[in-house]
Protein backbone atom coordinates (compact mmCIF):
# COMPACT_ATOMS: atom_id res chain seq x y z
CA UNK A 1 0.00 0.00 0.00
CA UNK A 2 1.47 3.62 -0.63
CA UNK A 3 0.29 6.72 0.47
CA UNK A 4 -0.65 9.62 -2.58
CA UNK A 5 -0.65 13.03 -1.15
CA UNK A 6 -0.74 15.80 -3.74
CA UNK A 7 -1.03 19.60 -3.70
CA UNK A 8 -2.87 21.17 -5.85
CA UNK A 9 -4.59 24.68 -7.22
CA UNK A 10 -8.04 24.78 -5.50
CA UNK A 11 -9.47 25.42 -9.17
CA UNK A 12 -8.20 21.68 -10.27
CA UNK A 13 -9.89 19.80 -6.91
CA UNK A 14 -12.77 18.51 -8.95
CA UNK A 15 -11.25 17.47 -12.65
CA UNK A 16 -8.72 15.92 -10.37
CA UNK A 17 -11.38 14.14 -7.84
CA UNK A 18 -13.60 13.04 -10.97
CA UNK A 19 -10.42 11.76 -12.65
CA UNK A 20 -9.28 9.66 -9.74
CA UNK A 21 -13.02 8.00 -9.29
CA UNK A 22 -13.01 7.21 -13.05
CA UNK A 23 -9.53 5.34 -12.48
CA UNK A 24 -11.12 3.13 -9.49
CA UNK A 25 -10.05 4.85 -6.68
CA UNK A 26 -12.94 6.04 -4.16
CA UNK A 27 -11.48 6.33 -0.97
CA UNK A 28 -9.83 9.95 -0.12
CA UNK A 29 -9.23 13.08 2.38
CA UNK A 30 -9.43 16.31 1.04
CA UNK A 31 -8.06 19.17 3.25
CA UNK A 32 -7.42 22.78 2.69
CA UNK A 33 -4.36 24.18 2.79
CA UNK A 34 -1.98 27.44 2.26
CA UNK A 35 1.35 27.16 0.83
CA UNK A 36 3.97 27.55 -1.79
CA UNK A 37 6.67 26.32 -3.87
CA UNK A 38 8.67 28.54 -6.42
CA UNK A 39 4.87 30.15 -7.08
CA UNK A 40 5.23 33.46 -6.06
CA UNK A 41 2.27 35.57 -3.82
CA UNK A 42 0.44 38.26 -4.56
CA UNK A 43 0.18 41.90 -2.58
CA UNK A 44 -2.77 43.47 -0.68
CA UNK A 45 -3.54 46.63 -0.17
CA UNK A 46 -5.51 47.73 3.11
CA UNK A 47 -5.38 51.89 3.87
CA UNK A 48 -1.97 52.53 2.02
CA UNK A 49 -0.16 49.74 3.52
CA UNK A 50 1.31 47.23 1.43
CA UNK A 51 1.78 43.37 2.27
CA UNK A 52 2.84 40.51 0.49
CA UNK A 53 0.68 37.67 0.89
CA UNK A 54 3.02 34.60 -0.08
CA UNK A 55 1.21 32.01 1.65
CA UNK A 56 -1.33 30.95 -1.29
CA UNK A 57 -4.51 28.66 -0.82
CA UNK A 58 -3.93 25.60 -2.03
CA UNK A 59 -6.18 21.62 -1.39
CA UNK A 60 -4.22 18.73 -0.68
CA UNK A 61 -5.84 15.36 -1.47
CA UNK A 62 -4.66 12.64 0.53
CA UNK A 63 -5.01 8.87 -0.34
CA UNK A 64 -3.77 5.74 0.46
CA UNK A 65 -3.69 2.71 -2.61
CA UNK A 66 -2.96 -0.59 -3.33
CA UNK A 67 0.66 -0.81 -5.08
CA UNK A 68 -0.92 -2.03 -8.56
CA UNK A 69 -3.15 1.44 -8.59
CA UNK A 70 -0.01 3.93 -7.58
CA UNK A 71 1.03 4.81 -10.88
CA UNK A 72 -2.74 5.30 -12.51
CA UNK A 73 -3.70 7.12 -9.76
CA UNK A 74 -0.28 9.46 -10.00
CA UNK A 75 -1.27 9.59 -13.88
CA UNK A 76 -5.00 10.39 -13.70
CA UNK A 77 -4.34 13.09 -11.41
CA UNK A 78 -1.12 14.75 -13.46
CA UNK A 79 -3.91 14.70 -16.37
CA UNK A 80 -6.83 16.58 -14.94
CA UNK A 81 -4.48 19.11 -12.97
CA UNK A 82 -1.29 20.52 -14.89
CA UNK A 83 -1.57 23.71 -16.69
CA UNK A 84 2.39 23.71 -17.62
CA UNK A 85 2.57 26.56 -15.91
CA UNK A 86 4.10 27.62 -12.21
CA UNK A 87 2.26 25.90 -9.46
CA UNK A 88 0.22 23.56 -10.44
CA UNK A 89 1.50 21.59 -7.68
CA UNK A 90 3.59 18.40 -6.41
CA UNK A 91 2.71 15.12 -5.53
CA UNK A 92 4.13 12.69 -3.08
CA UNK A 93 4.22 8.70 -2.74
CA UNK A 94 5.32 6.87 0.89
CA UNK A 95 4.69 3.63 1.75
CA UNK A 96 1.83 2.59 4.23
CA UNK A 97 2.74 -0.21 6.92
CA UNK A 98 -1.21 -0.82 7.72
CA UNK A 99 -4.94 0.34 7.03
CA UNK A 100 -7.36 -0.84 9.42
CA UNK A 101 -11.43 -0.68 8.63
CA UNK A 102 -12.86 0.40 12.02
CA UNK A 103 -16.15 -0.83 11.10
CA UNK A 104 -15.34 -4.31 11.30
CA UNK A 105 -11.53 -5.12 11.60
CA UNK A 106 -11.01 -5.74 8.12
CA UNK A 107 -6.65 -4.90 7.57
CA UNK A 108 -4.43 -4.76 4.58
CA UNK A 109 -5.31 -3.83 1.23
CA UNK A 110 -9.12 -5.29 1.50
CA UNK A 111 -9.47 -2.45 3.99
CA UNK A 112 -8.76 0.14 1.66
CA UNK B 1 -49.13 67.37 6.08
CA UNK B 2 -52.51 66.38 4.84
CA UNK B 3 -53.09 65.36 8.46
CA UNK B 4 -52.42 69.25 9.81
CA UNK B 5 -54.39 70.05 6.37
CA UNK B 6 -57.53 68.32 7.35
CA UNK B 7 -57.14 68.77 10.85
CA UNK B 8 -57.41 72.54 10.09
CA UNK B 9 -60.32 72.31 7.75
CA UNK B 10 -62.09 70.39 10.33
CA UNK B 11 -61.35 73.03 12.94
CA UNK B 12 -62.22 76.05 10.22
CA UNK B 13 -65.83 74.36 10.02
CA UNK B 14 -66.34 73.88 13.59
CA UNK B 15 -65.05 77.29 14.04
CA UNK B 16 -66.40 79.51 10.99
CA UNK B 17 -70.49 78.98 12.82
CA UNK B 18 -69.00 80.63 15.43
CA UNK B 19 -66.76 83.60 13.93
CA UNK B 20 -70.29 83.74 12.18
CA UNK B 21 -72.05 84.73 15.15
CA UNK B 22 -69.21 86.77 16.31
CA UNK B 23 -69.60 89.43 13.79
CA UNK B 24 -73.13 89.79 15.31
CA UNK B 25 -71.05 90.07 18.62
CA UNK B 26 -73.53 87.55 20.02
CA UNK B 27 -70.64 84.73 21.27
CA UNK B 28 -67.18 86.49 21.39
CA UNK B 29 -65.55 84.75 24.05
CA UNK B 30 -66.31 81.48 22.94
CA UNK B 31 -64.63 82.24 19.53
CA UNK B 32 -61.51 83.56 21.15
CA UNK B 33 -61.05 80.36 22.81
CA UNK B 34 -61.79 78.46 19.70
CA UNK B 35 -58.86 80.39 18.26
CA UNK B 36 -56.76 79.44 21.15
CA UNK B 37 -57.75 76.20 20.63
CA UNK B 38 -56.87 76.06 17.11
CA UNK B 39 -53.78 77.71 17.84
CA UNK B 40 -53.15 74.55 20.56
CA UNK B 41 -54.16 71.95 17.87
CA UNK B 42 -51.11 73.86 15.22
CA UNK B 43 -48.68 73.73 17.84
CA UNK B 44 -49.60 70.36 19.20
CA UNK B 45 -49.20 69.16 14.89
CA UNK B 46 -46.21 70.53 14.34
CA UNK B 47 -44.55 68.88 17.83
CA UNK B 48 -45.79 66.17 16.72
CA UNK B 49 -44.18 65.75 13.20
CA UNK B 50 -40.80 67.47 15.19
CA UNK B 51 -40.65 65.09 17.85
CA UNK B 52 -41.59 62.03 15.36
CA UNK B 53 -38.63 63.32 12.83
CA UNK B 54 -36.72 63.37 16.39
CA UNK B 55 -36.97 60.09 17.67
CA UNK B 56 -36.59 58.49 14.58
CA UNK B 57 -33.13 60.56 14.23
CA UNK B 58 -32.19 59.54 17.85
CA UNK B 59 -32.88 56.11 16.97
CA UNK B 60 -30.60 56.31 13.87
CA UNK B 61 -27.64 57.87 15.52
CA UNK B 62 -27.53 55.06 18.14
CA UNK B 63 -27.89 52.50 15.22
CA UNK B 64 -24.72 54.20 13.84
CA UNK B 65 -22.88 52.77 17.28
CA UNK B 66 -24.46 49.71 17.34
CA UNK B 67 -23.88 47.95 15.04
CA UNK B 68 -22.26 50.32 12.45
CA UNK B 69 -19.34 51.29 13.75
CA UNK B 70 -19.31 47.98 15.55
CA UNK B 71 -19.38 45.96 12.69
CA UNK B 72 -17.30 48.78 10.81
CA UNK B 73 -14.40 48.64 13.40
CA UNK B 74 -15.06 45.26 14.22
CA UNK B 75 -14.32 43.77 10.87
CA UNK B 76 -11.17 45.95 10.13
CA UNK B 77 -9.56 43.92 13.13
CA UNK B 78 -7.93 40.80 13.35
CA UNK B 79 -10.06 37.86 14.28
CA UNK B 80 -9.02 36.76 17.87
CA UNK B 81 -10.31 40.79 18.88
CA UNK B 82 -13.34 41.16 16.96
CA UNK B 83 -16.09 40.27 20.11
CA UNK B 84 -13.76 42.56 22.08
CA UNK B 85 -13.93 45.41 19.45
CA UNK B 86 -17.78 45.33 19.32
CA UNK B 87 -17.93 45.11 23.02
CA UNK B 88 -16.19 48.54 23.39
CA UNK B 89 -18.80 50.53 21.40
CA UNK B 90 -21.52 48.39 23.32
CA UNK B 91 -20.28 49.38 26.80
CA UNK B 92 -20.06 53.28 25.83
CA UNK B 93 -24.20 52.20 24.65
CA UNK B 94 -24.53 51.07 27.90
CA UNK B 95 -22.44 53.14 30.45
CA UNK B 96 -23.13 56.46 28.72
CA UNK B 97 -26.35 55.74 28.99
CA UNK B 98 -26.15 55.67 32.77
CA UNK B 99 -24.15 58.36 33.25
CA UNK B 100 -26.08 60.96 30.61
CA UNK B 101 -29.32 61.34 32.84
CA UNK B 102 -27.37 61.11 35.88
CA UNK B 103 -24.70 64.10 35.64
CA UNK B 104 -23.78 64.27 32.02
CA UNK B 105 -26.43 66.13 30.43
CA UNK B 106 -26.74 68.78 33.00
CA UNK B 107 -22.89 69.45 32.62
CA UNK B 108 -23.46 69.84 29.15
CA UNK B 109 -26.94 71.67 28.72
CA UNK B 110 -27.30 73.46 32.23
CA UNK B 111 -26.68 77.27 32.72
CA UNK B 112 -23.26 77.13 33.89
CA UNK B 113 -20.92 79.18 32.51
CA UNK B 114 -18.96 79.66 29.21
CA UNK B 115 -17.47 76.09 29.51
CA UNK B 116 -19.10 74.27 31.54
CA UNK B 117 -23.06 73.45 32.73
CA UNK B 118 -24.35 73.56 35.84
CA UNK B 119 -25.72 71.18 38.03
CA UNK B 120 -29.22 71.87 37.28
CA UNK B 121 -30.61 69.14 35.33
CA UNK B 122 -28.63 66.49 37.15
CA UNK B 123 -31.16 63.19 37.60
CA UNK B 124 -33.16 65.22 34.85
CA UNK B 125 -34.27 67.34 37.04
CA UNK B 126 -36.85 70.24 35.05
CA UNK B 127 -36.35 68.48 31.94
CA UNK B 128 -39.98 69.03 30.76
CA UNK B 129 -41.92 66.78 28.49
CA UNK B 130 -42.99 69.67 26.94
CA UNK B 131 -42.05 71.98 24.55
CA UNK B 132 -40.94 75.57 25.13
CA UNK B 133 -41.07 77.95 22.53
CA UNK B 134 -38.74 80.53 24.45
CA UNK B 135 -35.99 77.61 24.55
CA UNK B 136 -34.01 77.43 21.27
CA UNK B 137 -33.00 74.09 21.18
CA UNK B 138 -36.78 72.76 22.00
CA UNK B 139 -39.69 75.32 20.21
CA UNK B 140 -41.30 72.33 19.11
CA UNK B 141 -40.36 69.67 20.85
CA UNK B 142 -40.21 67.92 24.27
CA UNK B 143 -36.56 68.49 26.46
CA UNK B 144 -36.75 64.62 27.04
CA UNK B 145 -36.88 64.25 23.70
CA UNK B 146 -33.69 66.73 23.43
CA UNK B 147 -31.87 64.93 26.15
CA UNK B 148 -32.21 61.22 24.52
CA UNK B 149 -31.54 62.58 21.10
CA UNK B 150 -27.91 64.25 22.74
CA UNK B 151 -27.21 61.26 24.49
CA UNK B 152 -26.97 59.21 21.35
CA UNK B 153 -23.98 61.52 20.59
CA UNK B 154 -22.49 61.38 23.90
CA UNK B 155 -22.27 57.39 23.20
CA UNK B 156 -20.86 57.74 19.76
CA UNK B 157 -17.94 60.03 20.83
CA UNK B 158 -15.77 57.75 22.54
CA UNK B 159 -16.69 54.80 21.00
CA UNK B 160 -14.97 56.49 18.26
CA UNK B 161 -12.03 56.71 20.35
CA UNK B 162 -12.00 52.90 20.76
CA UNK B 163 -11.07 52.73 17.07
CA UNK B 164 -6.92 54.16 18.09
CA UNK B 165 -5.84 51.56 20.81
CA UNK B 166 -7.84 48.64 18.89
CA UNK B 167 -6.20 45.48 19.90
CA UNK B 168 -4.59 46.57 23.41
CA UNK B 169 -5.95 48.06 25.72
CA UNK B 170 -7.71 46.37 28.62
CA UNK B 171 -11.44 46.64 28.67
CA UNK B 172 -11.39 47.75 32.64
CA UNK B 173 -9.65 50.26 31.34
CA UNK B 174 -11.41 51.27 28.45
CA UNK B 175 -14.49 51.25 30.29
CA UNK B 176 -13.01 53.66 33.26
CA UNK B 177 -11.23 55.89 31.23
CA UNK B 178 -14.46 56.68 28.32
CA UNK B 179 -16.73 57.19 31.17
CA UNK B 180 -13.88 60.18 32.56
CA UNK B 181 -13.43 61.28 29.24
CA UNK B 182 -17.51 61.85 28.47
CA UNK B 183 -18.03 63.60 31.45
CA UNK B 184 -14.70 65.55 31.65
CA UNK B 185 -14.03 66.44 27.74
CA UNK B 186 -17.32 65.37 25.93
CA UNK B 187 -19.48 67.50 28.21
CA UNK B 188 -17.23 70.78 28.39
CA UNK B 189 -17.10 71.09 24.85
CA UNK B 190 -20.86 69.75 23.97
CA UNK B 191 -21.63 72.42 26.51
CA UNK B 192 -19.16 75.63 24.73
CA UNK B 193 -20.60 75.04 21.52
CA UNK B 194 -24.32 74.07 22.23
CA UNK B 195 -25.14 75.10 25.86
CA UNK B 196 -26.68 78.46 26.49
CA UNK B 197 -24.17 80.57 26.94
CA UNK B 198 -21.42 78.77 25.67
CA UNK B 199 -18.43 80.44 24.79
CA UNK B 200 -18.32 78.65 20.87
CA UNK B 201 -22.19 78.87 20.47
CA UNK B 202 -23.30 80.38 17.26
CA UNK B 203 -26.28 81.90 18.98
CA UNK B 204 -24.90 84.47 21.60
CA UNK B 205 -21.40 82.66 22.53
CA UNK B 206 -18.36 85.15 23.10
CA UNK B 207 -16.49 83.49 19.93
CA UNK B 208 -19.66 81.95 18.00
CA UNK B 209 -18.30 78.76 15.80
CA UNK B 210 -20.35 77.01 13.96
CA UNK B 211 -20.76 73.47 14.85
CA UNK B 212 -24.20 71.87 13.06
CA UNK B 213 -23.79 68.33 14.30
CA UNK B 214 -20.53 68.04 16.22
CA UNK B 215 -17.81 68.64 13.65
CA UNK B 216 -15.86 70.01 16.78
CA UNK B 217 -17.50 68.54 19.56
CA UNK B 218 -17.78 64.62 18.49
CA UNK B 219 -15.01 64.15 15.44
CA UNK B 220 -12.30 66.72 16.38
CA UNK B 221 -12.43 65.92 20.01
CA UNK B 222 -13.01 61.90 19.18
CA UNK B 223 -10.36 62.22 16.51
CA UNK B 224 -7.58 64.26 18.53
CA UNK B 225 -8.17 62.19 21.72
CA UNK B 226 -7.67 58.78 19.76
CA UNK B 227 -4.45 60.34 18.18
CA UNK B 228 -3.08 61.04 21.52
CA UNK B 229 -4.11 57.67 23.14
CA UNK B 230 -2.44 56.05 20.06
CA UNK B 231 0.97 58.03 21.50
CA UNK B 232 0.53 57.20 25.13
CA UNK B 233 -0.10 53.72 25.04
CA UNK B 234 2.23 52.96 21.88
CA UNK B 235 1.88 50.65 19.14
CA UNK B 236 0.72 47.05 19.05
CA UNK B 237 3.10 44.45 19.29
CA UNK B 238 4.89 43.51 16.12
CA UNK B 239 3.83 46.83 14.04
CA UNK B 240 4.39 47.95 11.40
CA UNK B 241 6.30 44.79 10.41
CA UNK B 242 3.67 41.77 10.88
CA UNK B 243 0.23 41.96 8.63
CA UNK B 244 -2.49 43.40 10.81
CA UNK B 245 -5.25 43.05 8.01
CA UNK B 246 -8.77 43.35 8.59
CA UNK B 247 -10.32 39.99 9.07
CA UNK B 248 -13.39 40.46 7.28
CA UNK B 249 -14.04 43.85 4.92
CA UNK B 250 -17.39 42.30 4.68
CA UNK B 251 -18.05 43.14 8.22
CA UNK B 252 -16.62 47.20 8.12
CA UNK B 253 -18.87 46.96 4.83
CA UNK B 254 -21.94 46.72 6.33
CA UNK B 255 -20.91 48.76 9.35
CA UNK B 256 -19.89 51.93 7.02
CA UNK B 257 -23.89 51.32 4.96
CA UNK B 258 -25.24 51.41 8.76
CA UNK B 259 -22.90 54.67 9.20
CA UNK B 260 -23.62 56.12 6.04
CA UNK B 261 -28.02 55.77 6.67
CA UNK B 262 -27.49 56.49 10.53
CA UNK B 263 -25.91 59.90 9.63
CA UNK B 264 -28.94 61.48 8.76
CA UNK B 265 -29.91 61.45 11.85
CA UNK B 266 -27.34 62.96 13.35
CA UNK B 267 -26.97 65.42 10.64
CA UNK B 268 -30.88 66.19 9.62
CA UNK B 269 -31.69 65.42 13.19
CA UNK B 270 -29.85 68.32 14.41
CA UNK B 271 -31.99 70.40 12.60
CA UNK B 272 -34.47 69.97 15.57
CA UNK B 273 -37.14 69.42 13.73
CA UNK B 274 -38.54 68.14 10.27
CA UNK B 275 -38.95 71.31 8.35
CA UNK B 276 -36.84 72.48 5.07
CA UNK B 277 -33.61 72.54 7.07
CA UNK B 278 -33.25 69.30 8.00
CA UNK B 279 -33.78 68.98 4.25
CA UNK B 280 -30.61 71.02 3.45
CA UNK B 281 -28.61 69.19 6.10
CA UNK B 282 -30.20 65.31 4.35
CA UNK B 283 -29.19 66.27 1.20
CA UNK B 284 -25.41 67.68 2.46
CA UNK B 285 -24.51 64.57 4.37
CA UNK B 286 -25.70 62.52 1.52
CA UNK B 287 -23.73 64.33 -1.06
CA UNK B 288 -20.52 64.98 0.17
CA UNK B 289 -20.28 61.46 1.29
CA UNK B 290 -20.48 60.06 -2.45
CA UNK B 291 -17.56 62.93 -3.66
CA UNK B 292 -15.67 62.06 -0.60
CA UNK B 293 -15.89 58.11 -1.09
CA UNK B 294 -14.79 59.16 -5.03
CA UNK B 295 -11.97 61.64 -3.64
CA UNK B 296 -10.14 58.71 -1.66
CA UNK B 297 -10.93 56.59 -3.89
CA UNK B 298 -9.37 58.64 -6.64
CA UNK B 299 -6.68 58.78 -4.66
CA UNK B 300 -5.95 55.27 -4.40
CA UNK B 301 -6.27 54.79 -7.59
CA UNK B 302 -3.27 56.52 -8.55
CA UNK B 303 -1.18 55.88 -5.06
CA UNK B 304 -1.54 51.71 -5.32
CA UNK B 305 -2.39 51.26 -9.03
CA UNK B 306 -6.03 49.35 -7.42
CA UNK B 307 -9.16 51.12 -5.96
CA UNK B 308 -9.90 49.23 -3.21
CA UNK B 309 -13.07 48.83 -1.00
CA UNK B 310 -11.95 49.49 2.14
CA UNK B 311 -10.53 53.80 0.66
CA UNK B 312 -14.32 53.63 -0.63
CA UNK B 313 -15.33 53.13 2.50
CA UNK B 314 -13.20 55.15 4.69
CA UNK B 315 -13.99 58.12 2.38
CA UNK B 316 -17.33 57.76 2.98
CA UNK B 317 -16.91 58.18 6.40
CA UNK B 318 -14.77 60.76 6.04
CA UNK B 319 -16.90 62.71 3.80
CA UNK B 320 -19.77 62.34 6.56
CA UNK B 321 -17.21 63.17 9.42
CA UNK B 322 -16.54 66.22 7.22
CA UNK B 323 -19.99 67.12 6.23
CA UNK B 324 -20.66 66.79 10.39
CA UNK B 325 -20.04 70.93 10.81
CA UNK B 326 -21.35 72.18 8.02
CA UNK B 327 -24.76 70.27 7.36
CA UNK B 328 -27.36 72.67 7.74
CA UNK B 329 -25.35 75.57 6.55
CA UNK B 330 -24.15 75.12 3.22
CA UNK B 331 -25.75 74.42 -0.10
CA UNK B 332 -25.52 71.35 -1.93
CA UNK B 333 -23.16 72.11 -4.72
CA UNK B 334 -20.57 73.25 -1.42
CA UNK B 335 -21.33 69.76 0.34
CA UNK B 336 -20.48 67.70 -2.90
CA UNK B 337 -17.36 70.37 -2.62
CA UNK B 338 -16.34 69.41 0.73
CA UNK B 339 -16.81 65.81 0.28
CA UNK B 340 -14.35 65.82 -2.16
CA UNK B 341 -11.78 67.88 0.05
CA UNK B 342 -12.00 65.84 2.88
CA UNK B 343 -11.80 62.40 0.74
CA UNK B 344 -8.42 63.65 -0.32
CA UNK B 345 -6.85 65.34 3.02
CA UNK B 346 -8.09 62.09 4.78
CA UNK B 347 -7.08 59.66 2.40
CA UNK B 348 -3.25 61.79 2.32
CA UNK B 349 -3.23 61.88 6.21
CA UNK B 350 -3.81 57.96 6.63
CA UNK B 351 -1.66 56.92 3.18
CA UNK B 352 1.46 59.60 3.76
CA UNK B 353 1.32 61.36 7.43
CA UNK B 354 0.62 58.19 9.13
CA UNK B 355 3.86 56.54 7.54
CA UNK B 356 5.68 59.38 7.86
CA UNK B 357 5.30 59.68 11.91
CA UNK B 358 5.00 56.77 12.64
CA UNK B 359 2.06 56.18 15.06
CA UNK B 360 -0.16 52.97 15.35
CA UNK B 361 -3.40 54.51 15.02
CA UNK B 362 -5.12 51.28 14.63
CA UNK B 363 -8.56 51.89 12.99
CA UNK B 364 -7.38 55.46 11.29
CA UNK B 365 -9.58 57.36 14.20
CA UNK B 366 -7.65 60.15 13.86
CA UNK B 367 -6.74 60.50 10.26
CA UNK B 368 -10.90 59.91 9.65
CA UNK B 369 -12.17 61.81 12.01
CA UNK B 370 -9.11 64.41 13.35
CA UNK B 371 -8.41 65.72 10.42
CA UNK B 372 -11.86 65.13 8.87
CA UNK B 373 -13.61 67.28 11.52
CA UNK B 374 -10.72 69.83 11.18
CA UNK B 375 -10.66 70.59 7.62
CA UNK B 376 -14.92 70.39 7.51
CA UNK B 377 -14.92 72.58 10.73
CA UNK B 378 -12.92 75.38 8.24
CA UNK B 379 -14.67 74.74 5.21
CA UNK B 380 -17.68 75.68 7.20
CA UNK B 381 -16.78 79.15 7.67
CA UNK B 382 -15.92 78.73 4.03
CA UNK B 383 -19.21 78.10 2.62
CA UNK B 384 -21.52 78.64 5.24
CA UNK B 385 -24.66 80.68 3.66
CA UNK B 386 -27.40 82.48 5.10
CA UNK B 387 -29.47 81.16 1.89
CA UNK B 388 -29.26 77.96 3.93
CA UNK B 389 -29.22 79.25 7.64
CA UNK B 390 -29.24 82.78 8.76
CA UNK B 391 -27.71 81.87 11.66
CA UNK B 392 -26.71 84.67 12.96
CA UNK B 393 -29.95 86.40 12.36
CA UNK B 394 -32.06 87.71 9.47
CA UNK B 395 -29.80 89.52 6.89
CA UNK B 396 -26.65 88.88 8.70
CA UNK B 397 -23.99 87.10 6.69
CA UNK B 398 -23.03 83.52 7.80
CA UNK B 399 -19.96 82.29 6.22
CA UNK B 400 -17.20 83.68 3.76
CA UNK B 401 -20.14 82.64 1.17
CA UNK B 402 -22.13 85.66 1.98
CA UNK B 403 -18.67 88.32 2.60
CA UNK B 404 -18.44 87.16 6.39
CA UNK B 405 -14.59 86.07 5.95
CA UNK B 406 -13.50 86.43 9.59
CA UNK B 407 -16.26 83.48 10.64
CA UNK B 408 -13.48 81.18 9.39
CA UNK B 409 -11.43 82.94 12.07
CA UNK B 410 -13.79 81.90 14.34
CA UNK B 411 -14.19 78.39 13.29
CA UNK B 412 -10.25 77.99 13.45
CA UNK B 413 -10.75 78.73 17.15
CA UNK B 414 -13.36 76.52 17.95
CA UNK B 415 -11.11 74.01 16.11
CA UNK B 416 -8.05 74.98 18.34
CA UNK B 417 -10.06 74.71 21.40
CA UNK B 418 -11.34 71.32 20.59
CA UNK B 419 -7.31 69.84 19.70
CA UNK B 420 -6.24 71.51 23.20
CA UNK B 421 -9.08 70.21 25.38
CA UNK B 422 -8.61 66.76 24.14
CA UNK B 423 -5.33 66.90 24.34
CA UNK B 424 -4.77 68.07 28.07
CA UNK B 425 -8.01 66.17 29.11
CA UNK B 426 -6.90 63.00 27.17
CA UNK B 427 -3.41 63.44 28.84
CA UNK B 428 -4.40 63.47 32.50
CA UNK B 429 -7.15 61.20 32.31
CA UNK B 430 -4.85 57.96 30.57
CA UNK B 431 -2.15 59.28 32.94
CA UNK B 432 -4.88 58.87 36.23
CA UNK B 433 -6.06 55.40 34.77
CA UNK B 434 -2.63 53.73 33.93
CA UNK B 435 -1.56 54.94 37.61
CA UNK B 436 -4.69 53.12 39.02
CA UNK B 437 -5.43 50.14 37.02
CA UNK B 438 -3.20 50.07 34.10
CA UNK B 439 -4.58 50.74 30.51
CA UNK B 440 -2.64 48.37 28.15
CA UNK B 441 -2.44 44.47 27.85
CA UNK B 442 0.39 42.41 28.93
CA UNK B 443 2.10 40.82 26.23
CA UNK B 444 0.31 37.18 26.28
CA UNK B 445 -3.23 38.99 26.34
CA UNK B 446 -2.25 40.76 23.51
CA UNK B 447 -0.76 37.85 21.89
CA UNK B 448 -4.11 35.74 22.51
CA UNK B 449 -6.66 38.46 21.82
CA UNK B 450 -8.97 40.39 22.96
CA UNK B 451 -11.45 37.77 22.98
CA UNK B 452 -10.14 35.30 25.04
CA UNK B 453 -8.73 37.30 27.80
CA UNK B 454 -10.51 40.14 28.30
CA UNK B 455 -14.21 37.95 27.44
CA UNK B 456 -13.19 34.24 27.79
CA UNK B 457 -14.83 34.06 24.50
CA UNK B 458 -14.58 33.24 20.49
CA UNK B 459 -15.72 35.59 18.53
CA UNK B 460 -16.26 32.64 15.66
CA UNK B 461 -16.10 28.73 16.04
CA UNK B 462 -16.77 27.23 12.60
CA UNK B 463 -15.82 23.76 14.30
CA UNK B 464 -18.91 23.44 15.88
Amino acid sequence: MVKIEAILQPSKLDAVKDALLEAGIEGMTILEARGHGRQKGHTEFYRGREYTVDLLPKVKIEMVVPDALQEKAVQAIIGAARTGRIGDGKIFVSAVLDAIRIRNDERGETAL
Amino acid sequence: MRRVARLLLFLSLVVSPGLISAQTGSSQPASQAQIAALQQAVQSAQTSGDNAWMLVSAALVLLMTGPGLALFYGGLVRRKNILGTMMQSFAMMCQVTILWPIIGYSLAFSHGNSFIGGFGHVFLRNVSLAADPQNFYVQTIPEQTYMVYQLMFAIITPALITGAFAERMKFSAMALFLSLWSLLVYCPMAHMVWGVGGLLNSNGGRIPSLDFAGGTVVHITSGVSALVTALYLGKRMGYPHTKMAPHSLVLSFIGACLLWVGWFGFNAGSALGAGSLATSAFINTHFATATAALGWTIFEWLHNGKPTALGAISGAVAGLVAITPASGFVQPFSALAIGLVAGFACSFMVFKVKSLFGYDDSLDAFGVHGAGGTVGALLTGLFATQIINPAFGKGAPTGAMDGHWSQIANQATGVAIAWGISIVGTLVLLFLVDKVIGLRLSAEDENEGLDLSQHGEEGYDFNT
